[in-house]
């Protein structure tokens, strides 16, 4: 293997070999090794590469919008303790989430590496529809993997991808969402590798993919401290963020890892609740394993079976998590915390009517959890005043209005009749 | 060495390729499965791969995943691999077939005990690789235990190399770069690639990936010293039972004995 360490980090991981402590490596078939050999090789040259790097400075700032802003969100603050909070806001990013942000990195390295077509999973469909966008902006093909039954609580997203001209795959194995849709992606992989990259949308896999997508999102992070530096003058006391595999918190913490004052703070999806069993909650409730090509906290059996998740969020409905956060886990540098569904859709409800943002589902997880950690270090005698948190705001919520609305009840079953019915009116004429 | 070695050497001898077929444990029922081993063994299978069932098999194809995912919801559990191994290992040898993860929790050390015990000839790990692979690997050392690894079309001449110091029992030459799945043509890659390994190595070589009836199987035993087949059978025991999978092996069985 020539894996080559990624430079500039500032934990020094993963190893020469992918490995974050005892987790990442790579558990894949034979077949892709040479393809990852060839990936590892082809981003630590492009990080090393001024006009590689001056080329996606450009692509972020003129098509992606970076740097987003850091809003300071001072209704909010009453649900935190009256701690300060400052929102990094990613869904402001071209398509709607910090997934832009990976994807545009990987799609340079894609024609670096002169291959035309690329391949995703998505859960959510925030990740395939940046790869779809993508793909549009380079001329490649497209091809996205999607759970059935994601596709049918996403049906927006599933539209968009279309729209932007790349094939959407339902998924229709296993549990049918994004774990399946990984699978069904990794398949494809082995048989095309040749012509085709898999433009993995989180922290996880096998080497080099969970250090080069945070390498791809660590400008969450690093914008973000410099601006909380600019408006606040110091370091915030914590940064929040959701993990599903983990690519938002990874960019938002990473730059922050060196800082010990700052709590890193991650958002698994509580699902039913942690208590339950019925969540999708690796880090806070499961144990370590090997899944999709890397050792890493998942969510097993007894014999070494991946089990089932549950969640409102389709983007955390994930039983694995990026091998990283499992060594900030054990290490103690980051702390984790399932929050239920009801917990994070009352937060989305608080967002959205105290700082007119509606948010992503998934990313709601990171404000409920923040408004916990407010609460907590007000309740251990800090002074409300003084705590700063950053809420990396990864996504925004249109996509997530049906659910939205079905769980606030804010349309009625005769709506949906009635829509339903006008619909089937329209259809009927010539 | 174990009975799988002793297999290739009386194939060897006999101056054909052994014949590797591969059935998963409690698809469609741990009674019928065990019966579609015994079958197979009896219409001239010289070897059985005993597949363990993993939720996220991602080198396999539509006809395995629908037939594992089958076997877990009907219950299908490690232990009965085990059950499996002990059962079918009197009448021929067995390597079982799995995915890392189902192992690594049960334990390396106590997977290849138990598997000894029950025994079994050695493990075919498809999402292992060499580098990752020392606890398996001093495992089955400790148990004499044929470590099983694949290479692919793609595997550089450098890795053919690292494979084959640390493989034990047969190296599995993955024809395609693919899942498995029955092809009508297994493709002159496979030939390539075991000329290629055949310079590093003195192990059998036995080629997996798309092989489905007996002419097929023919045409890969020209070059190589095993040819496994998979979905093939998978497909016969759903769709005509353990009939169905004698038939099949007994086609299979004639393929790699003609000259």
């Amino acid at each position: 293997m020539t894996a080559v360490p990624v430079p500039g980090t500032p934990s020094g991981l993963p190893d020469a070999s992918g490995h974050f402590g005892p987790y990442g490596g790579r558990f894949v078939p034979e077949a892709l090794i040479a393809a990852l050999d060839e990936l590892t090789e082809a981003h630590a040259t492009a990080q090393r590469d001024p006009a590689f790097l001056a080329e996606l400075d450009r692509l972020l700032a003129t098509y992606a919008g970076r740097p987003t802003p850091l809003t300071d969100a001072r209704r909010l603050s009453e649900h935190a303790g009256g701690a300060r909070i400052l929102l990094k806001r990613e869904d402001l990013a071209h398509t709607g989430s910090h997934k832009i942000n990976n994807v545009l990195g990987q799609a340079l390295l894609t024609q670096k590496m002169g291959k035309r077509r690329v391949i995703a999973e998505t859960g959510a469909g925030q990740h395939g529809v940046a790869t779809a966008t993508a793909a549009a902006l380079f001329g490649f093909d497209c091809t996205v993997y999607m759970g059935e039954e994601d596709t049918r609580r996403q049906a927006l997203n599933v539209a968009r991808m279309r729209l932007l001209g790349a094939e959407v795959i339902p998924v229709r194995t296993g549990t049918r969402t994004l774990k399946d849709a990984t699978n069904e992606a990794f398949r494809d992989w082995v048989a095309n590798v040749e012509s085709t990259h898999y433009c993995i949308g989180s922290v996880v896999g096998p080497h080099p993919f969970p250090a080069m997508v945070r390498d791809f999102q660590r400008i969450i992070g690093v914008e973000a401290r410099q601006q909380c530096l600019d408006l606040v003058g110091r370091l915030p006391d914590a940064v929040v963020a959701c993990v599903g595999g983990g690519s938002n918190a990874m960019g938002a913490f990473h730059a922050f890892i060196p800082d010990a004052s700052v709590a890193l703070v991650g958002c698994e999806a509580g699902g039913d609740g942690v208590e339950t069993g019925r969540h999708a909650a690796p880090l806070t409730a499961g144990s370590p394993g090997v899944l999709h090509g890397a050792r890493s906290y998942l969510m097993q059996d007894d014999d070494g079976q991946t089990q089932d998740t549950t969640s409102i969020s389709a983007g955390l409905d994930y039983p694995g998590v990026g091998p990283e956060h499992s060594w900030l886990r054990d290490s103690g540098r980051a702390t984790y915390t399932g929050i239920a569904d009801g917990w994070a859709m009352q937060a989305l409800e608080k967002l959205a009517k105290s700082e007119g943002i509606l948010c992503a589902i998934e990313t709601a997880h990171a404000f409920a959890g923040a408004c916990d950690w407010g609460r907590a270090q007000v309740q251990a005698g800090r002074s409300a005043e003084d705590l700063v948190i950053i809420i990396n705001t990864s996504g925004r919520g249109d996509k997530d209005v049906d659910t939205a609305a079905r769980w606030f009840g804010l349309v009625t079953a005769e709506d949906v009749a009635e829509a339903e019915l006008v619909r089937a009116r329209e259809g009927e004429q010539p | 060495m174990t009975a799988l070695s002793d297999m290739f050497a009386r194939t060897r001898a006999e101056g054909r390729a052994a014949l590797i077929g591969y059935l998963p444990v409690g698809y469609p029922s741990y009674d019928e499965s065990v019966a579609a081993m015994l079958a197979m063994v009896a219409a001239g299978v010289d070897a059985v791969e005993v597949g363990v069932p993993y939720t996220d098999p991602g080198m396999d194809g539509p006809v395995i995943q629908v037939a594992v995912d089958a076997a877990l919801r009907a219950g299908s559990r490690v232990a009965h691999v085990f059950d499996a191994v002990r059962t079918v290992s009197p009448h021929a040898p067995v390597v079982v077939m799995g995915y890392w993860n189902p192992v690594e929790k049960y334990g390396p050390a106590r997977w290849a005990a138990d598997l000894q015990a029950a025994g079994g000839s050695g493990m075919i790990t498809p999402d292992l690789i060499p580098e990752e692979a020392q606890p398996w690997i001093a495992a089955a050392g400790e148990r004499d235990l044929d470590p099983v690894f694949l290479v692919a079309p793609s595997s550089t001449d450098e890795r053919l190399e690292a494979v084959a110091r640390v493989n034990r029992g047969m190296v599995y030459v993955a024809s395609t770069m693919g899942v498995t799945g029955t092809r009508a043509t297994v493709g002159n890659r496979a030939q390539e690639l075991v000329e290629r390994m055949r310079t590093v190595t003195d192990l059998p070589l036995a080629v997996g990936l798309g092989v489905s009836d007996g002419a097929q199987a023919a045409e890969v035993a020209a070059f190589a010293d095993g040819v496994i087949v998979g979905s093939a059978l998978v497909r016969a025991l759903g769709d005509g039972g353990v009939e169905a999978v004698r038939a099949l092996a007994a086609d299979l069985a004639d393929g790699v004995r003609r000259t």
